[in-house]
């Protein structure tokens, strides 16, 4: 019998944590390749219209954009929750709670409409998405509850929250019964950046400021300091004077926070009024884009681009070659699969070994 | 042949083990014949468990030979030492608390033998042993003794002739432990062999047919623990090494004490946490105070009460520089005037991941805010400054390392361990409490923190020194308590200080029985 076996490494590879990545992104295309071949198509053509279509044209650029900032702005969050150590699984649930939240002032009084309705909107979204993320932060600090479990199961809270939203009271009275809210005035939307040659707007500057700030708050100052302690070394952070417990709810108001800034530009952005289809998972592809980024925020803006693009290669492949859009989930499911794979070669050795059992037996 | 005339089980022949520039190890000599409970004694740091592992297979010797009934072995790892004969019971258990007594057992075995098999076999051992143990109760709901017995029977199970055990009674409570020995007595009666690691010096005295004495990696003796007493079984383990540090006379800097404890308690924290009772101590300017004791005893406890890792129940039980402080966490002891150093170095002392100026400003942030941080309430970091304070730690205490700014988990143990030491002498703290001052670090590195603890109190601020290492703290103390079981003794000056003394205050024995012979200096 042959088997693998795990050696851990005397260091860290430094080989291993630059090459991770891009051989967790070879994999992953080969694992499409195996995938289109399966399916009939032809592996060479679907490749090319997921990932290099898109990247021909501009109003698809612009797509691009569109997709990728709440990817990048929830990500930019959930680095800060991961290095602390704390592990919010629900910015999805966090991204619907900041969209119902921004939306509310448009939608119930839409009258209300000038310069200050926008950042009124934007500040209502980072409360709200703060206000959800706050509550498994003080489930796990006051009762000591496994924040993966209640922040995830607070995902299905918040999906049910709004679909009951726009298919009862704030249903639009003139939307022939369909869910969804009223169209927002213009005060309440997101300028565009170029709108001669696409619909990309003010959330893709949004992802890029907040990647930069983050950035910058985990490098240089004391709190990102204490973050990053308090991940590593617990015990040396509360020998440091640290409180744990205060920074669970540091990482969950800011991961929580961004996630809601990302709902709310999602609604006000691209999709202009608030509808049950708001949760396309980005909540949970942002986690891929964390890890895929290394955890450090300005990684997370070329891994947001990269998951963007499956989305996106993965309508386009539906059109030209009726490729099903699971595929596109199944893309990303695999490229984090693989990157996590490939991050253990960084701390292991692998090693082959043939013939049975070790002859010495039992452990 | 043993020295019963029994036939030696396990022999070692100049067992060498080197880690980096330490020797754990340094040409190790011993016997156990079949039948005999053979003592390993040592303090913390002596190279017991290295010793130990490189039996089980867990390390490999650099030099030296394993004798197995007269024959040279290679003991490989784990499993080879099992399929000799020799079985281990650890110090901490590595049981899963959701699974049976039963199951865990079988677990560890390995192979395909139905649970149910292996049940009545634990059943029928525990009873032949004197083990009670029921084989279906969920571990987690079992005591600390009933998990030592799992261990026992799993152990048992695999039928060895050796039994290794380490520091089996650290974890017990007397009753258990009386019973734990008629086990032992037992096992030694059908010809098993035990080898027995501790340094509770009255058990090893009423259990153990022969000792080895280990200190620093050497053999010091072998003996028969019957014909010593205590406090000389003590004193073998300690050594009388000549001091090699100076330490001037100390000046008195006045009578305000820097730290000032009053009658503290604190119940238990945890299944190995010791209760700390009724402990007043007073550290005055110049003076360094050494608390003496056997690992275990509360030091731990009491280093994270005055740390503030652990808050007081009331603020006046902790005083620093005559300001209540038993209300206060770590941060604000540190701006009162306080440096704190943990016994771990890595992981508690030190992230070991980080880069030695992100190290400096693990425990820095808050005592020099204004020159390492910039303004804002997110605290901008002054790369330069730390960078440049971490250079000069680095250059005054002669730290030794292979970067500019390597992480923490890079460096030597000693030199580490210089770092961090050299991390708070840098801002000439008023009081310092430091936890095991020179644990596992090379004597002329270890010469060397002691030497700056001497200089540090000779320049009027106090330091108190949490140590197991008896010579250390006769080399740096003015002042000697001892803690056992969560009490701290009365103060012997240093003048008055014997090993004997300290020896018998640390073996556990009441202080009431010895007050007699102590002068209290408080």
């Amino acid at each position: 019998m042959i088997r693998l076996e795990l050696t851990r490494r005397p260091q860290h590879s430094a080989l291993f944590s630059l090459v991770s990545p891009l051989l967790a992104l070879a994999l992953t295309l080969l694992a499409g390749v195996i995938l289109f071949t399966w399916l009939g198509k032809p592996p060479a053509a679907a490749l090319y219209s997921y990932f290099i279509e898109p990247l021909t044209e501009m109003w698809s650029l612009h797509e691009l954009a569109i997709k990728a900032a709440p990817l990048i702005i929830i990500a930019v969050g959930l680095c800060v929750c991961y290095l602390s150590n704390n592990w919010n699984i629900g910015a999805e649930g966090q991204f619907l709670m900041g969209a119902i939240a921004g939306s509310a002032l448009p939608v119930l009084a839409p009258q209300f409409a000038n310069g200050a309705t926008l950042p009124l909107m934007i500040l209502c979204g980072m409360i709200g998405g703060a206000a959800w993320a706050a509550i498994p932060a003080l489930l796990k600090t006051r009762f000591n509850a496994n924040e993966i479990l209640t922040s995830l199961m607070l995902v299905y809270v918040a999906q049910l929250f709004l679909d009951w939203l726009v298919r009862g009271p704030w249903r639009n009275p003139q939307g022939f019964s369909f869910p969804g809210t009223i169209t927002f005035n213009e005060f309440a939307l997101l300028p565009e950046l170029m709108p001669a040659s696409g619909r990309a707007n003010l959330g893709f500057v949004f992802a890029l400021v907040v990647a930069v700030l983050v950035w910058f708050l985990l490098t240089r100052t004391l709190k990102g300091f204490e973050v990053r302690v308090l991940g590593q070394s617990p015990r040396a952070g509360r020998f440091a004077g640290f409180s744990p417990a205060k920074m669970t709810v540091f990482a969950f108001l800011v991961s929580g926070a961004l996630a809601g800034l990302a709902g709310i530009s999602e609604v006000a952005g691209a999709v202009q009024h608030l509808n049950e289809k708001l949760s396309i998972g980005y909540g949970f592809t942002a986690i891929i884009v964390a890890f895929l980024g290394r955890l450090n925020p300005l990684g997370a803006v070329v891994a947001g681009l990269l998951l963007a693009l499956t989305y996106l290669g993965g309508e386009a492949a539906q059109i030209s070659l009726g490729i099903s859009d699971k595929i596109a989930r199944a893309f990303q499911g695999a490229l984090l699969f693989f990157v996590l794979a490939c991050d253990t070669l960084i701390i292991y050795k692998i090693r082959l070994s043939f013939g049975g059992r070790r002859a010495t037996g039992s452990v | 042949m043993g020295p019963s005339g029994k036939p030696t089980l396990l022999e070692v022949r100049r067992i060498t083990k080197i880690f980096g520039e330490l020797k754990a190890n340094d040409a190790v000599d011993f016997d156990i014949a079949e039948g005999e409970i053979h003592a390993l004694l040592g303090e913390n740091g002596a190279g017991k468990s290295t010793l130990v592992k490189m039996l089980f297979g867990s390390l490999q010797p650099t030099s030296g030979e394993i004798l197995w009934r007269g024959k040279p072995v290679v003991v490989s790892d784990p499993a080879t030492a099992r399929k000799l004969g020799v079985g281990m019971v650890f110090q901490h258990f590595s049981l899963f608390e959701a699974l049976t007594a039963a199951e865990n057992i079988a677990l560890s075995l390995g192979g395909n033998t139905p649970i149910s098999r292996i049940a009545e076999e634990a059943r029928a051992l525990s009873q032949a042993y004197g083990l009670p143990l029921d084989p279906g109760a969920l571990v987690g709901d079992l005591s600390v003794g009933e998990r030592q017995r799992i261990e026992i029977i799993r152990c048992l199970l695999q039928k060895p002739d050796l039994i290794i055990l380490d520091e089996p009674t650290s974890v017990l409570t007397p009753q258990e432990a009386d019973k734990l020995f008629e086990t032992l007595e037992r096992l030694r009666s059908e010809g098993k062999s035990i080898l027995y690691i501790s340094h509770r010096l009255e058990e090893v005295k009423r259990l153990c047919d022969r000792a080895t004495v280990l200190r620093h990696g050497k053999v010091v003796a072998h003996c028969t623990p019957s014909e010593q007493t205590p406090a000389s079984l003590a004193a073998m383990m300690v050594g009388n090494e000549v001091a090699a540090v100076a330490r001037p006379a100390s000046i008195a800097h006045g009578w305000e004490p820097l730290l000032e404890v009053r009658r503290f308690d604190q119940p238990a924290r945890g299944p190995f946490s010791v209760p700390l009772r009724d402990i007043s101590l007073e550290v005055f300017p110049g003076e360094v105070v050494g608390i003496a004791g056997v690992a275990g005893n509360g030091q731990g406890e009491f280093f994270e009460a005055l740390s503030g890792e652990v808050l007081q129940k009331r603020a006046d039980q902790v005083k620093i520089a005559g300001k209540d402080a038993g209300r206060l966490g770590a941060t604000a002891r540190r701006v009162l005037g306080a440096a704190l150093l943990p016994g771990e170095r890595l992981g508690h002392g030190a992230a070991p991941g980080m880069k030695l100026s992100e190290n400096l400003l693990l425990s820095r942030h808050a005592s020099d805010r204004k020159a390492m941080l910039g303004g804002g309430i997110l605290g901008l970091v002054k790369g330069g400054a730390v960078k440049r304070a971490a250079r000069r730690v680095i250059e005054a205490m002669d730290v030794r390392k292979s970067a500019e700014d390597p992480e923490a988990a890079a460096l030597s143990g000693g030199n580490l361990q210089k770092f961090i030491v050299g991390r708070e002498l840098d801002r000439q703290p008023r009081l310092l409490v430091v936890n095991q001052p020179t644990w596992g670090v090379d004597a002329g590195a270890a010469a060397m923190i002691r030497q700056k603890l001497i200089d540090l109190s000779r320049a009027g601020s106090g330091v108190l020194a949490i140590s197991q290492d008896l010579d250390e703290l006769f080399e740096i103390s003015d002042r000697i308590v001892v803690m056992a079981d969560g009490r701290l003794s009365g103060s012997l000056k240093i003048a008055e200080a014997t090993r004997e003394k300290i020896g018998i205050l640390m073996g556990g024995a009441s202080p009431a029985h010895h007050t007699g012979h102590m002068e209290d200096a408080a």
